[in-house]
């Protein structure tokens, strides 16, 4: 991951007000398709920003009408505090890379990145040797007399960046960007990618489906679903504290147990398991969760732990401990929790093992423990009696 | 393809490999009996003499490419800027209207302004070139409207008017299909890219839509300009007299005039013409494909 060392308290970049993006259904008179539905955000000078989704959340359309391609049913959006509404797309501060990359089958590579600087009446020498010198920072490695059809899809994703970058802009659109190369270079650029904002300083808005790729890139991250913006944070905030069950659903993987809210304490709550007695205590996304509500409980798989209820306990320093031992030590702490249950199946993916553990009768949870020794080490079998444990700020209250 | 031989390239290779040549054969045999053959005979005879009685003899002689570059240069020059008047007036309908069909949404509204287009060639070329006359003449439609105004008749047939009139009327599809077929391909978030990048539409048009649509407009151009420059029904019944084009000219010479030799000789320079013509449409028709 790239090093972040950027101050990101600076000013407001863009900024989106109640935002509202109809669509006309064809066919269908007086049926209008929400795209985009009261959406505000403010995203700072400097920042790399995620916009992440589900394909058909509205996502792309947000960035379009950033750029200019598309004009706001209703609300507002101002860049640097200007309002946009009346300023066509090749007057915005704003460059896009596309999604296809959309580069000029007809003009060499070079011609392609030297458009944008002639568009602003830069004189063709001047052109020639900036367009080289941002094709030089996109490390683009051919001639650049090709056309961009002769070259491999990594290579015209670099065109693409230096066309848009070489017109220095306020703001860089991206438009999944990296959707069209394979893993191993997608990778590699996301990586790349992140680098090259923080070096420039820039502002970056990212569209991307990919939750990984907006956790590995982005500074903050908005998550949407259905048109609205569900939640806005750091990756971390995200991932570690998801607002709703879409949120924590659709970014990493969650075990979702129904329970009910019986007592409240602050900034955690404790939760009666569904039709069982087993309570635990966990973090409350919202505190004003009512009591007695149905809720959901949203666990995350490498977020617990097990160990098995009879016997030893190994540990990865090699020693071991008695397993009532163990537990009667972990009781100690309020904030863990012990759930009792069975290990329904195991499945070894090589660096981790993921058991599927019943507890209390009708839950299954899914914990992932690394094989840190030899297998035999850490494995539990199939039917084996054992002790959940995790710590309540790790497990999360959503409503519904 | 963004690596290795293109499907063409690899298809021509496999089915050279199988001895798909002999698939040409057909072609070839017809080509070379009724087009090589005849055009080496015209050639011949346009380098030979005219007997009495218009008798092809020896011997040898250049005189007829003489008398043409002499003689005939006003017809040649009328030929050409008619054909390039039709051909620019053709462009100027054609494009936009390409454009237009191409970027309807409706697939049903596409089709039928399509078939709109291809209509006239359901009908006899010669039997729209009478209707046209009928149209243009002193009694015809448009100045029994004017007189019916009040006006005086306008002298309409038999001017280059009417045979430009007449030539963009029978050759304006042969412009619209080539364009679109370009345009139908055009995919204009390439216009989204060109305003990102600070273009307004003009721009954008003349730098990304036009040279992207390029190829069509030359193969239009083209199906439009050679043809035009060969008329000979179009300039005889429109333009009767008073505007000598190519193809009058070489029929007045084998049918009237019995000279033989003088009018392979204008044909092959009518040739030449198409072929400059062709050569253009290689050069600059064919990139990006």
């Amino acid at each position: 991951m790239a090093a972040k060392a950027k101050n990101l308290d600076g000013a407001i970049d863009v900024e989106l007000r109640h935002v509202i993006k109809e669509f006309d259904v064809p066919r269908k008179d007086n049926v209008r398709f929400r795209a985009v539905d009261d959406v505000s955000l403010q995203i700072r000078d400097g920042e790399f920003f995620a916009l992440l989704g589900p394909s058909g959340c509205g996502k792309t359309t947000m960035l379009r009408m950033i750029a200019g391609f598309e004009m706001a049913t209703s609300g507002e959006i101002l860049i640097r505090g200007k309002a946009m509404q009346d300023v066509p797309p090749f007057h915005r501060p704003v460059n896009t890379v596309f999604q296809d990359y959309a580069l000029f089958p007809h003009m060499s590579v070079l011609q392609n990145v030297m458009f944008g600087l002639e568009m602003e009446g830069v004189d063709k020498r001047e052109a020639a040797k900036r367009a080289a010198e941002a094709l030089e920072m996109v490390q683009l490695p051919v001639a650049s007399d090709r056309k961009p059809r002769q070259l491999s899809g990594g290579q015209q994703q670099r065109v693409a960046l230096a066309r848009a970058l070489v017109k220095r802009p306020q703001v860089l659109l991206l438009d999944e960007p990296l959707g069209a190369l394979d893993l191993k270079l997608r990778k590699e650029m996301q990586i790349e990618l992140a680098n090259m904002q923080t070096e420039l300083g820039i502002t970056f808005v990212f569209v991307t489906h990919d939750q990984e790729e907006a956790l590995t890139m982005a500074d903050r991250i908005a998550v949407m679903s259905l048109g609205k913006v569900l939640q806005v944070g750091t990756p971390e905030e995200i991932y570690d504290a998801p607002n709703s069950r879409f949120v924590a659903d659709f970014i990493g993987e969650t075990v979702f147990l129904p329970g009910c809210l019986t007592r409240k304490d602050g900034m955690f709550g404790w939760v009666q398991f569904d039709g069982t007695t087993i309570e635990t205590k966990a973090a409350l996304s919202d505190t004003n969760i009512a009591l007695n509500a149905n809720v959901t409980l949203a666990v995350r798989p490498e977020k617990i732990n097990l160990f098995a209820a009879d016997g030893n306990v190994k540990f990865p320093d090699g020693s071991s401990d008695s397993a009532e031992v163990y537990k009667t030590g972990l009781r100690r702490d309020p904030d863990i929790n012990i759930v009792e249950g069975y290990i329904k199946s195991a499945n070894y993916i090589g660096t981790d093992t993921r058991y599927t553990v019943n507890v209390g009768g009708q839950h299954d949870v899914v914990v992932r423990v690394q094989n840190y020794g030899l297998r035999s080490d850490t494995s539990f079998t199939q039917g084996q009696r054992v002790n959940v444990f995790w710590d309540a700020e790790t497990v999360r209250v959503l409503t519904q | 393809m963004a690596a290795g031989m293109s499907l063409r390239r690899r298809k021509a290779v496999e089915a050279g490999s199988k001895g798909g040549w002999r698939l040409a054969t057909p072609g070839v045999v017809w080509l070379i009996l009724f087009f090589v053959i005849p055009l080496l005979f015209v050639l011949g005879v346009s380098f030979l003499s005219r007997g009495a009685r218009g008798v092809i003899e020896l011997p040898i002689t250049l005189d007829h490419y003489a008398r043409v570059f002499q003689v005939y240069v006003p017809v040649l020059w009328t030929s050409t800027w008619v054909s390039v008047l039709t051909t620019v007036i053709c462009l100027l309908i054609g494009y936009p209207l390409a454009f237009f069909i191409s970027t309807q949404k409706s697939a049903a509204v596409r089709n039928i302004t399509l078939f709109l287009v291809i209509l006239p060639f359901w009908t006899n070329f010669l039997v729209r070139t009478y209707a046209m006359q009928t149209i243009l003449a002193r009694e015809g439609l448009i100045n029994e409207f004017i007189v019916g105004l009040g006006g005086e008749p306008l002298t309409l047939l038999y001017t280059p008017f009417a045979v430009v009139l007449g030539l963009v009327y029978g050759y304006l599809p042969f412009m619209v299909l080539p364009i679109y077929a370009a345009a139908e391909r055009f995919d204009f978030k390439f216009v989204s890219a060109a305003h990102d990048l600070g273009a307004n539409d003009w721009r954008a048009f003349w730098r990304v839509v036009f040279p992207m649509t390029l190829p069509g407009v030359v193969a239009g151009c083209i199906l439009v300009f050679v043809p035009c420059l060969g008329t000979y029904i179009t300039a005889e019944l429109l333009g009767g007299e008073s505007v000598l084009m190519i193809g009058k000219l070489i029929n007045d010479q084998f049918i009237s005039d019995r000279n033989f030799p003088r009018g392979s000789a204008v044909s092959m320079v009518l040739m030449g013409l198409v072929l400059i013509a062709l050569i253009f449409y290689v050069r600059y028709g064919n990139r990006e494909r």
